[in-house]
């Protein structure tokens, strides 16, 4: 029963890696006496969840050892990712605009923990992580952020466009707070199909001050659809603390007629926990208002030190008090699932695994030049004309 | 350099040294507006060749102009994402701690609001200027400023008008801007009767056209080329002057053919130009400078003159400025001209990411169009 629930939950990629890996270790070091993978845990997430217009789901949450496992080996990986993406950025093997999502890793774990891939999900720019809880790949990401042709888009995005239709994950937008409306569309054509499934519209304290997102929660409300409103509330619109730009900064609450629940965006327990609810919740009655409550470690993109208009206190304080990875390694250590070593092992694989990615990446070929003019329209219309660099006119036919 | 004030007007690295300027009977009688237009020295307007001149690049141009406006005018204010903290290109640093906060403020992320606030504010006699932080970002506020700022005069029998806004917003290619921070959104705005539109090249336009943007008395949108933010460095005249709105600027005279261009264009412009000049193809280089209203008067004395027009803008080639230009110069100067208008722009895809150098009007494409152009 167990295994099902899990199974369920996770996407097939979280699964079958989180299952062999804790199986892997499990026969290695034998430390899997306290609890079999997937035999059922319930755990109680510290903060309450806060509310609005609706009764809080319960702060016990279910799990196994298996997800937590699966938890810490997936936000190292993305922490590993993003920490790669700024040398990276830095030695100018990335250019371009890049943000950087350590720190928020819980959000995304969380909440694919509750979802499955027939569960849509769109962001905004800040999509890296989000692309590796979909079940892309490292390389994917690497290769799309140094313009590649291994990239998830082919190289063409960059950064802030990451895509995987197959699993539902719309993307990578690059206009704060343009991408809302576009997730409540896709939530429509869920409701239309009578489709079990939700869509994640995702933004950030910043872009919850967008007039369009009030456009959108207005349809969403008024025909029920199955939208779950996540604001990542990492506290500062780039480099405008949320206090100065929002007038009321509960925003689980600004939806008005919309219930929302504040979710401590920092436990991915906590995370899974709403996302659950939300989910059978925006099935039955339609949008949900989710804030996660997280934080970003790095500036708002590799311009911003980061440090201009928060202290360096405040950063070092959140990473001592609220750090998701090492939340998720006390509890691992504490319920006895693993050892410190083998949670060094699962930390060595994944650097290893993003070190590849990040040669495979680097080797990666440009993406071919038809990729520059193809892509456009459906087909080439008509008198489509491109030039090259000695400007003869060339009609491009595809 | 002819003019020892102009001796000094060098734009390090970025168009080379400027040409002295000859004023020609052309220009004298170029006009707009049915005034007459007073023969122009090669320094910036305003500039009275005592001035003290300060080595600036273009954001601390801008800066500086900003700093001049809030000083000179008392019920000016200046708003946008992170303007008070310095702004993510540094063209509001300072201005908070200098003006108050009260002056200089941050908004929300909103653009759509950032412009209706200060159409409103514009209204009530205030001179408002707005930032939009990146050209890309600009059309969420679309609405706002085509239908509502626009408009607003028009509508209201010249009641009302919101002729005190500016919307500062830095446009065009940096090399790695990717699809939303590369765009060169102009012509969108130029096809809007009541908007003035404007595209500096350099430092010392930057200032001069600000403050004459901020001070006019129509809603302007302000093009800042972000490529030369840090890029361009020129001596810029300390003090309080105002560059012409609605006026091109010939930047060498030439006799072969007619190059037009504005804003970070200009540069590639100048390239080409010194390119096909070994040649031996005499260029005469036009800076447009505002491109709504833009001055057909001396684009069209230019091309009488040289029989030849070749256009070069960063945005797609496709309903581009270029097109107006090429329209219109046909209409005006057809009998003269002694080979089809060539425009060498941005292909029509969007701005890719690292496709950028193909898609770029670049100086060799330029330089490729002139001699196609000369020997028609």
């Amino acid at each position: 029963m167990a295994l099902r629930l899990v199974s369920a939950r996770m996407g097939p990629f979280l699964r079958q890696r989180t299952l062999a890996a804790a199986a892997a270790l499990a026969q290695q070091r034998g430390f899997a006496a306290a609890a079999s993978d997937d035999e059922k845990l319930t755990v109680t997430v510290p903060v309450p969840f806060k509310t609005h217009k609706i009764d809080p789901p319960s702060q016990e949450v279910e799990t196994s050892k298996a997800e937590l496992l699966g938890f810490f080996t997936d936000m190292y990986k993305m922490r590993r990712m993003e920490i790669a993406a700024d040398g990276l950025y830095k030695s100018k093997f990335i250019r371009g605009f890049c943000h950087l999502y350590d720190g928020q890793e819980a959000v995304c774990v969380g909440m694919e923990a509750a979802l499955n891939y027939d569960d849509a999900i769109i962001t905004a720019y800040r999509d890296h992580c989000t692309h590796l809880g979909r079940g892309g790949t490292v390389l994917e990401v690497m290769a799309e952020l140094m313009g590649h042709r291994d990239g998830c888009s082919q190289g063409k995005g960059g950064s802030m466009h990451m895509y995987n239709k197959q699993h539902n994950f719309y993307g990578g937008n690059g206009i704060v707070g343009a991408q809302v409306p576009l997730g409540v569309g896709v939530a429509f054509g869920q409701k239309y199909n009578k489709l079990p499934n939700v869509t994640v519209a995702m933004y950030g304290d910043g872009a919850a001050n967008q007039g369009q997102l009030f456009e959108a929660l207005n349809i969403a409300a008024l025909w029920n659809l199955p939208c779950l409103f996540t604001c990542e509330n990492n506290h500062y619109g780039m480099g405008t603390a949320e206090w100065r730009s929002a007038k009321s900064p509960a925003y689980y609450a600004r939806g008005d007629y919309v219930p929302g629940i504040k979710v401590d965006g920092m436990d991915a327990l906590a995370v899974k926990q709403a996302f659950k609810f939300g989910k059978e919740y925006a099935l039955q009655n339609g949008p949900l208002m989710l804030e996660m409550d997280t934080y970003r470690y790095h500036g708002h993109s590799m311009s911003d030190p980061g440090s201009t208009y928060r202290t360096r206190d405040e950063i070092s304080g959140i990473r001592q008090e609220r750090d998701p990875i090492e939340r998720i390694r006390k509890l691992i250590l504490s319920l006895e699932l693993a050892t410190a070593a083998d949670l060094k092992a699962i930390e060595k694989e994944s650097k290893r695994e993003v070190d590849e990615a990040v040669d495979a990446a680097k080797s990666s070929p440009q993406p071919e030049e038809k990729l520059l003019y193809d892509h456009i329209h459906s087909g080439t219309p008509a008198n489509f004309q491109i030039y090259g660099a000695d400007r003869q006119h060339v009609t491009v036919k595809l | 350099m002819q003019r020892g004030t102009a001796a000094l007007l060098r734009c390090a690295r970025f168009l080379g040294e400027l040409q002295p300027r000859r004023i020609s009977s052309l220009e004298t009688a170029r006009c707009f507006s049915g005034a007459a237009m007073q023969a122009q020295p090669s320094a910036p307007e305003g500039y009275d060749g005592t001035a003290e001149l300060k080595r600036m690049n273009l954001f601390t141009a801008v800066n500086d102009a900003l700093h001049i406006a809030l000083d000179t005018d008392p019920n000016s204010y200046i708003f946008g994402e992170d303007v008070s903290f310095g702004g993510v290109f540094r063209c509001t640093t300072g201005l908070a701690e200098r003006f108050g906060r009260h002056r200089v403020f941050n908004t929300p992320l909103c653009e759509q609001g950032i412009i209706g606030f200060g159409i409103g504010l514009a209204a009530m006699g205030s001179r408002a200027i707005a930032e939009i932080q990146f050209a890309d970002y600009i059309f969420p506020a679309f609405d706002q400023i085509v239908n509502e700022a626009a408009k607003c005069r028009y509508r209201s029998g010249n009641q009302f008008d919101c002729g005190g806004l500016t919307i500062r917003t830095p446009y065009g290619a940096v090399g790695h801007g990717g699809h939303y921070h590369s765009q060169s959104p102009e012509a969108f705005f130029t096809h809007v009767p009541g908007l003035k539109v404007v595209v500096p090249r350099s430092p010392s336009k930057a200032k001069g056209l600000l403050l004459a943007s901020i001070r006019d008395r129509n809603p302007t949108v302000f093009f800042e080329p972000k490529g030369l933010y840090r890029m361009a460095v020129e001596e810029v005249p300390i003090g309080d002057y105002e560059t012409e709105l609605g006026r091109a600027e010939v930047l060498r005279e030439g006799s072969d053919v007619t190059v037009v261009g504005w804003g970070a264009q200009m540069l590639v412009l100048e390239r080409a130009c010194d390119a096909v000049e070994k040649e031996g193809v005499s260029c005469e280089l036009i800076d447009l400078q505002t491109l709504l209203p833009w001055d057909v008067d001396t684009v069209a004395a230019s091309v009488s003159k040289t029989g030849r027009l070749v256009i070069s803008h960063e945005a797609p080639i496709t309903s581009g400025f270029g097109a107006e230009i090429a329209a219109k110069i046909a209409e005006r100067s057809f009998l003269k001209l002694e080979a089809p208008v060539a425009r060498v722009c941005g292909l029509d895809t969007p701005f890719p990411l690292v496709f950028e150098p193909f898609y770029l009007p670049t100086e060799s494409k330029v330089a490729d169009a002139i001699m196609h152009t000369v020997s028609f």
